[in-house]
């Protein structure tokens, strides 16, 4: 299967539900209030969220109002003006091997995925012939450290390690050291969920940031925020938190081969405007893959690219 | 980021203050901030809507009473109707029938299946004295037994033995005989995390069902899920069979509407809350708090509660007395920057009360943190009794005396003196109101008194 197609096949359990209630509610029919408001709650139900959902409507309806329109038409101009507000935002990850090593921050919320998006990383970037190594910094869930190890042994990569408990700043200290020390093009730091109204636990991740810029000043090179695509709404606060305080440069978006749609994505995108560099669409290795503006709104919308 | 629904129903129903009893077209202005907060708060659309149509029927005809505002009126129903929909049922775990009794945790990846399940079998062991085994079945992610049995460490509870390579329905099979040999009560079954459109994953949570036969199936959920929750809980209550909901990561700032979505797909109770990282973080199901916090209302009652919690009784009522008589020295605002910190501290406090969200961020801005709660206590662990006593006293020189003793600044002890004097004018004031009036005082009367002119620094 293709990521395309699989990311559709994920997708359209996802899509379908939101096809089936824009077909129900027009198939050739006028464009009228009751037809968009119903449009407005599939885009809700989406978890575009109420102000970009009656945005998007709103586009709809200035073009096409009162109009005899089709279900095709409206799912293909919606998902243009998706495609519109995403396509600025799908940028992969690059990495400059000049860097040595090019040091990259993973951060994000309790369960959101990031050491599985770390360990696919890991393989992604191994297999067009970097050398790649890892930190286990999430010195504080039980097992998180064994988790990466296994994720090294699964990719070929080098795990720096310390014991449960140990300081993640220090950790981080050691890993780009030792990662200069083997010649290293990329250094994934894992760091421990968080919930980002806890200003403690913040407040240590700014600590990690600040350590590693004291070995190279402009590390680390880019920080990722992981985003689990089920999240509603709050994805918003967590992207202002965490943004506000270590500058995240871009964005992941996990488990998106579910039902949830990760619409909030798309007013992540109009709000902030932050790259999206890939999406994660299962549990192995190879589940990585790019964020693609037109063809991630097709199949939001339920449309063959 | 959220306006409170009181603060917006205010601005829809302003200009009708007070007439008789609420008009229908009213009811259905105030109904699309009503949606629009739910919606916000990530309550899934459908049930958004069959609520909204069940308000609406209860509201319209209403008599607005004469103390309140037709806002507060409606903001009444709908916390009360939200109330009665996420369940008010008192409702612990099933552990009835021949032990080992099992308990069996199902969720997606990443809800916090596995710490719950140690939280809960801490629980059942310290407070209802059962002897509890774990065992994980997540053969999927790299090192989840692992987690299990270092937490089962941590919470002195027996782990299964972990076996390489072993299958989920066999280990459950060996957890069930396991403990069935070694007299347990309970044996709670940790499964791997799961989509569950996944038809394999899903036959094979159904058949460790089937193998374990568990008096309590619990979907575990995070707090910030958005409008999935509702396709999530109905997929794995249709093909599970679920008996309980346990809603973790409570404690951050989601506004929690999956409760409602969850709670109303699957007719299923809210069993337990998951409010940090820490093994007894785990609290009941209160269907009036998370109302309110999906409402965006705060969190009243359990300011309320914590308070209760913290202040000690003596302390207080010693207070209270020198309260009644308008004495509140030094001292006494020492014992109350203490008991604010074991409160949670300014932060915690606030996030609390209700209709504070801005001034939270005003208060971040004048950089009101605990620290500046710390900084006042050394100041006055560096006066004499005499000046803690009388603080009058406290001229030029005891006040540099007392800022290099506490290492802050003339300034800084200045602002303290200033604080103390303003709180022991607010102490006269509620000794007046009596306890009800503090409380309902503290809201409107704390953040300035507590902010000299000018921020802290």
């Amino acid at each position: 299967m293709s990521w395309f197609q699989k990311l559709k096949s994920g997708l359209s359990k996802s899509s379908t539900k939101i096809v089936s209630s824009i077909s129900s509610v027009i198939t050739k029919r006028k464009l009228d209030d009751e037809a968009l408001e119903e449009l407005e709650e599939a885009l809700i139900a989406a978890d575009l969220g109420p102000v970009t959902a009656a945005k998007l409507t709103a586009s709809l309806a200035k073009s096409r109002f009162d109009k005899e329109v089709t279900d095709e038409e409206v799912r293909g101009a919606l998902a243009e003006d998706i495609a519109i507000i995403l396509d600025p935002v799908a940028k992969p990850l690059e990495i400059d091997r000049s860097k040595g090593p090019h040091v990259v921050l993973v951060v994000g919320v309790n369960g959101s995925g990031k050491t599985t998006t770390i360990g696919k990383m890991a393989q992604h970037y191994s297999a067009q012939g970097l050398k790649v190594m890892l930190a286990a910094g999430d010195t504080f869930r039980a097992a998180a450290v064994e988790q990466l190890k296994i994720w090294g042994d699964r990719t070929g990569c080098k795990v720096v390690a310390r014991e449960t408990g140990a300081d993640a700043a220090g950790l981080a200290y050691d890993a780009i050291e030792s990662a200069r020390a083997e010649g290293a093009d990329l250094l994934l730091i894992d760091t421990a969920g968080r919930l980002h109204n806890k200003k403690d636990l913040m407040a240590e991740l700014e600590k990690v940031v600040r350590v590693i810029a004291k070995l190279d000043a402009s590390a680390p090179h880019n920080t990722l925020l992981v985003l689990d695509a089920t999240v509603g709404q709050n994805a918003h606060s967590q992207v202002e938190t965490f943004q506000s305080i270590v500058n995240v440069s871009g964005l992941v978006v996990t488990k998106l081969d579910g039902t949830a749609k990760g619409g909030v994505l798309v007013a992540l995108a109009e709000k902030f405007g932050l790259p999206v560099h890939a999406i994660g669409v299962g549990e192995t290795a190879d589940d990585l893959k790019p964020f693609e503006a037109d063809a991630y709104a097709k199949s939001l919308m339920g449309l063959a690219d | 980021m959220f306006d409170s629904l009181t603060s917006r129903l205010g601005s829809v129903f302003e200009g009708l203050k007070r007439r008789g009893a609420l008009k229908e077209a009213d009811v259905k202005e105030a109904m699309r901030e009503v949606r629009l907060a739910l919606l916000e708060a990530d309550v899934a659309l459908p049930v958004v809507k069959s609520f909204i149509k069940t308000v609406t029927d209860k509201a319209v005809g209403a008599e607005v009473l004469k103390s309140v505002t037709p806002g507060q009126q409606v903001v009444k129903i709908v916390n009360d109707a939200l109330v009665e929909m996420l369940g008010s049922e008192n409702t612990g775990l099933n552990l009835l029938g021949e032990p080992p009794v099992a308990i069996m945790m199902v969720g997606l990846q990443g809800s916090g299946k596995t710490t719950s399940t140690a939280k809960i079998a801490k629980r059942l062991t310290e407070k209802e004295r059962k002897k509890v085994m774990m065992a994980s079945l997540d053969v999927a992610r790299p090192a989840a037994q692992e987690q299990l049995a270092v937490l089962g460490e941590q919470v002195e509870v027996k782990t299964l033995p972990i076996v390489p390579g072993q299958q989920p329905v066999d280990i459950a099979k060996r957890a069930m005989q396991a403990a069935r040999l070694g007299g347990f009560d309970v044996v709670m079954l940790d499964t791997a995390g799961r989509l569950h459109i996944d038809d394999s994953l899903m036959d094979e949570v159904a058949a460790v069902k089937a193998a374990a036969g568990p008096s309590e199936t619990i979907l575990v959920a995070d707090a910030m899920t958005g409008q999935d929750a509702v396709t999530v809980a109905d997929s794995f209550h249709k093909r599970i069979g679920l008996s309980g909901i346990m809603l973790t990561r409570i404690d951050g700032d989601a506004r929690g509407g999956a409760a409602l979505s969850m709670r109303q797909v699957t007719d299923c109770p809210i069993k337990f809350l998951g409010t940090g990282e820490k093994m007894d973080e785990l609290e009941e199901f209160h269907a009036d708090r998370i109302a309110g916090r999906i409402l965006g209302m705060g969190d009243v009652v359990s300011l309320v509660e914590k308070a209760a919690e913290t202040i000690e009784q003596e302390e207080a009522e010693a207070l209270a007395k020198k309260m009644q008589k308008g004495e509140f020295d030094l001292d006494d605002m020492a014992k109350q920057l203490k008991q604010m910190r074991k409160m949670g501290g300014m932060e915690g406090l606030m996030g609390m009360l209700p209709g504070v969200g801005k001034m939270k961020q005003q208060m971040a801005g004048a950089n009101i943190d605990d620290k500046m709660i710390l900084r006042q206590e050394a100041i006055i662990s560096s006066m004499t009794k005499k000046e803690r006593q009388n603080p009058k006293v406290i001229h030029a020189s005891r006040k540099k005396r007392i800022a290099a003793g506490s290492g802050t600044s003339v300034q800084d002890v200045n602002k303290l003196l200033k604080q103390h004097l303003m709180m022991s004018k607010m102490m006269k004031k509620v000794s007046k109101l009596g306890k009800k009036g503090f409380m309902r005082s503290l809201g409107n009367m704390m953040p300035p008194n507590m902010m000299p002119p000018g921020g802290m620094r």
